[in-house]
């Protein structure tokens, strides 16, 4: 944990950041950060989801520009303009998802982007291939389709691309994420060999055991701000399990002065009230683009404040989805006082005091176009007395839409501003506004804070502790650990649709999430 | 319920613009609209010009005959009929999110089975009643022949702008086969259906030839209008269209509004067929086909789906027809011109709406 070394510009960094700072409305995504890239070392940065990796890698890369602070490449103060300006100063970038064109052969993807008027140089491409497949050891099948390719194969691809390109630096934004154990172990064993040949690496993960088994020099970021770093000297020097601790809790530790630190008020739940909310052994069947969810079991209890805890798309949107009733489940059963609810479709379930607050705020909790007042009442069309006879009672809407604009304080120029204009904590408030309305007795918040800034963020945290003092069941699915500790009466973790294990919120919570949560037993 | 067909309730009906209208608003809409159909006017007369027609004999004439001569007038009217029928199909369709491009065989097959089945019925019931059996008959006919698409959208996402072309295609040539083989008159050489006899055909507005299927359009029309912006069916159905993920988050059942929406819309353009042969032809030509399914489409978009501005618009879409027809017939330019006018309104409409959102938008830049 030393920050100072990384300070002092070494001549050896190929590049170096000095008190990088990145705005965003209402976030600050990178808060001073200083961190050196040396040739000849996998440089790892480990960190939870919103911790800022994204954004480092996205200055790095030339996608976005630092607000404050300067990066040095060679030891000269260099703006990297443009992914092609990144390139050309010998920075290649292989992101999470896959940037290569599914329908074109191997070969035509590494010769993407040359001059337009020139003919490819297939000969040429294929020498140098063969060139440095052979010290790297790996194959490569130059004229098969990249679509034909497993992930592991077209994430190789990828990074000789960014050889063929003579990168200097090579960044793997969270390559291992889609990859099996076996793809997970070769790619290790591929960096490794790069950095033999004096390639520096940077490779970002949240995975703990990675970051131990891959890395020489892992900084840890939280927040935005980089909470640590440890040297390659120290890297050695210690044992794994010193290591991990130390990690530990660096990532998961307590901030000081964090302004959203709120005590937990003990509540009193009565222990013997029979749950409002039993889910038994729920599966979903995993898609294209989701995971599955398997042999999901918990009960909630009225008043009690139960947390998801999990890195983001391990089956947090699925399990919210199966419970609402807008997906598919494959076996296992859902309880809602006592009565199974399986067979009811969205609407019933709502009738039945279901509620679910989407994360998705415009993408599907709401229609842009639509004026606000018609926004709050999307789930009851057609309910008396705000239609009568399918016939709309716009007087009757207004009247109630306005008395909900100003009990949730939602600040919108008229009930006919189209709520897409309006800002995200204020979409929020109709949101919220939406699925607390009379009635409730279950709700899922799901991320309900996310993009939100501190203010929107403390009155929503507020409104679902109301939630849970009016002796409702409430699910809490969120990425921000904090979050769930201020709130939650007990926090279960997901990871790959499993929940891995439940924790009473109580004194140690933090570490045994923690560790939960980078795939450790607690 | 008030039916108020000032601008603000065209304004809140279209969804994205529900501010308040001002005088300013509404200048600025007119020059908006009018810019660039002037515009258009004259790029069509530049293309007049070029194949060797005076473009001012041809618009003066296509004004005298569509609009101002009273028989033009009438018949203009008479047009409007099946025109108000399909484009009220349309904005249903459009609407809810559904490019129904079938209008065309769903058009046919409805006047089809409304010209067999009306000289049929008036044998056997009195006039007004085989009227009415014959418009739900079309309306049913061409419901059915729009659920192929309608199932696939609904079940199998599969995209309804191509299944509903293709199925035009089939639906024309269907209702070719029908008028050809199974309905053909026996007492005439022509290939073409019984005749209904003008007596039994939808009554004319007083001592005019104006049919009453235009009154009966313009009912349609109004009540989709108020039915898409007044009723929960209507809203769920622009849920539908503005925002399907939303709509399923809703808990609403896309599924079957989707085949709801085929049948209303693919009804109307059923209902359009019939009032044409009850009203006006009385008979089906074998290869008659006057492609007024697709001549509607630009015309709701210029209206943008609103129903009483499509009356408007559907009303100069008949005056350019009728005069276009006479003009072809003196002038030499062809029926179709009709058509590339229209075209190329709805293009500069488009281009000048692309602008003026440019030049807002980089005002609204510069005064950060």
């Amino acid at each position: 944990m030393s920050s100072a070394s990384s300070l002092s510009v070494d001549k050896r960094d190929i590049v170096a950041l000095e008190g990088v700072t990145k705005r965003f409305p209402g976030v600050v995504a990178n808060d001073s950060v200083d961190l050196a890239i040396r040739p000849g070392e996998v440089h790892v940065l480990l960190g939870e989801n919103g911790a800022g990796k994204s954004t480092l890698i996205g200055m790095l890369s030339g996608l976005q520009q630092p607000d404050e602070g300067r990066i040095l490449v060679d030891g000269e103060p260099t703006a990297i303009t443009s992914p092609r300006h990144a390139l050309a100063l010998g920075i290649g970038t292989v992101f999470q998802h896959m940037m290569l064109v599914p329908t074109l052969t191997v070969a035509e993807n590494l010769l993407l982007g040359g001059p337009w008027w020139q003919r490819p140089k297939t000969e040429e491409l294929e020498a140098r291939v063969a060139e440095i497949t052979r010290t790297l050891g790996i194959t490569v099948k130059l004229h098969a389709r990249v679509s034909e390719l497993s992930l592991g194969e077209q994430q190789q691809v990828e990074i000789l691309r960014a050889m063929v390109r003579n990168s200097r630096l090579l960044i793997l934004d969270e390559s291992t994420s889609m990859l099996t154990p076996k793809g997970i172990d070769e790619l290790g064993a591929l960096m490794r060999r790069l950095v033999e040949q004096g390639l520096a690496i940077v490779f970002i993960t949240h995975k703990l055991k990675e970051a131990a088994a891959f890395g020489d020099r892992i900084s840890v970021l939280k927040l935005g701000r980089k909470v640590g770093e440890i040297p390659p000297e120290r890297f050695r020097a210690l044992g794994e399990q010193v290591i991990i601790s130390e990690i530990v809790e660096l990532m998961f530790g307590k901030q000081k002065d964090d302004p959203e630190a709120a005590e937990r008020p003990v509540r009193t739940i009565h222990a013997e009230a029979a749950p409002l909310l039993q889910v038994h052994d729920l599966g979903v069947a995993p898609t294209d683009d989701a995971p599955g969810l398997s042999s999901i079991s918990f009960d909630i209890r009225p008043g009690e404040l139960l947390g998801i805890a999990g890195i983001d798309g391990n089956g947090q949107k699925q399990l919210a989805e199966a419970l609402a009733g807008q997906r598919a489940t494959a076996y296992g059963s859902v309880r809602l006082q006592g009565a199974t609810i399986d067979a009811l479709s969205v609407g019933e379930r709502r009738e039945r005091g279901l509620r679910y607050l989407t994360d998705d705020r415009l993408g599907e909790g709401t229609v842009g176009t639509f004026p606000v007042s018609i926004n709050f009442f999307l789930k009851q069309v057609g309910a008396a007395p705000f239609w009568r006879r399918g016939v709309e009672q716009r007087a009757e809407i207004d009247k109630r839409a306005a008395q909900l604009v100003r009990e949730y304080d939602v600040r919108t120029p008229s009930l006919k501003t189209p709520v897409a204009r309006l800002s995200g904590g204020n979409i929020q408030k109709v949101l919220l506004a939406r699925e607390l309305a009379e009635g409730a007795k279950v709700v899922i918040f799901n991320k309900p804070t996310y993009g939100l800034d501190l203010a929107n963020t403390l009155a929503s945290r507020q409104r679902i502790r109301d939630t849970a003092a009016r002796g409702l069941a409430v699910l809490l699915i969120s990425t921000d650990l904090e979050e769930l500790l201020s709130m939650c009466d007990r926090i279960a973790v997901i990871a790959n649709g499993l929940l891995v294990g439940t924790v009473e919120n109580a004194d140690d919570a933090r570490t045994k999430i923690g560790r939960l949560m980078i795939g450790l037993a607690a | 319920m008030s039916i108020d067909t000032a601008p603000s309730a065209g304004a809140t009906a279209l969804d994205a613009t529900a501010a308040v209208v001002t005088r300013r608003d509404i200048q600025h809409r007119l020059l908006m609209t009018l810019g660039p159909i002037l515009a258009a006017l004259i790029i069509a007369g530049s293309i007049l010009l070029a194949v060797g027609v005076d473009p001012l004999a041809y618009y003066s004439f296509v004004l005298k005959r569509g609009l101002l001569s009273p028989l033009g007038i009438q018949q203009t009217l008479t047009r409007m009929a099946p025109l108000l029928f399909l484009a009220a199909g349309l904005i249903v369709a459009f609407r809810a999110g559904m490019w129904n491009l079938g209008g065309d065989g769903q058009f046919l097959l409805g006047a089809v089975t409304a010209a067999a089945s009306a000289p049929a019925l008036v044998q056997v019931m009195p006039a007004w009643l085989a009227l009415i059996c014959s418009f739900v008959i079309a309306m049913l006919v061409a419901m059915i022949w729009s659920l192929v698409p309608a199932l696939l959208r609904a079940y199998q996402g599969v995209n309804e702008i191509i299944t509903t072309l293709m199925m035009t295609f089939l639906g024309t040539s269907l209702a070719n086969v029908l008028v050809k083989l199974v309905f053909r008159d026996p007492g005439t050489t022509v290939p073409q259906t019984r005749t209904l006899p003008v007596e039994d055909r939808l009554p004319r507005l007083f001592d005019t030839t104006i049919t009453s299927g235009l009154l009966l359009g313009l009912v349609a029309i109004i009540t989709v209008h108020l039915v898409m912006t007044r009723t929960a069916f209507g809203l769920k159905l622009r849920i539908v269209g503005a925002n399907p993920r939303a709509a399923i988050h809703a808990g609403l059942g896309v599924p079957k509004l989707t085949v709801a929406v085929f049948a209303i819309s693919a009804g109307l353009a059923g209902l359009a067929g019939a009032v044409d042969i009850l009203g006006v032809q009385g008979n089906v030509r074998a290869d008659w086909n006057p492609a007024y399914g697709l001549a509607v489409i630009p015309v709701v978009f210029l209206a943008r789906m609103n129903g009483f501005a499509a009356i408007g618009f559907v009303f100069l879409l008949s005056v350019l027809s009728i005069g276009g027809e006479s003009a072809a017939r003196r002038l030499g330019v062809p029926n179709h011109f009709t058509l590339v006018l229209v075209s190329i309104v709805l293009i500069v409409l488009a281009l000048a709406e692309y602008l003026d959102h440019r030049y807002n938008q980089s005002r609204r830049e510069l005064k950060r």
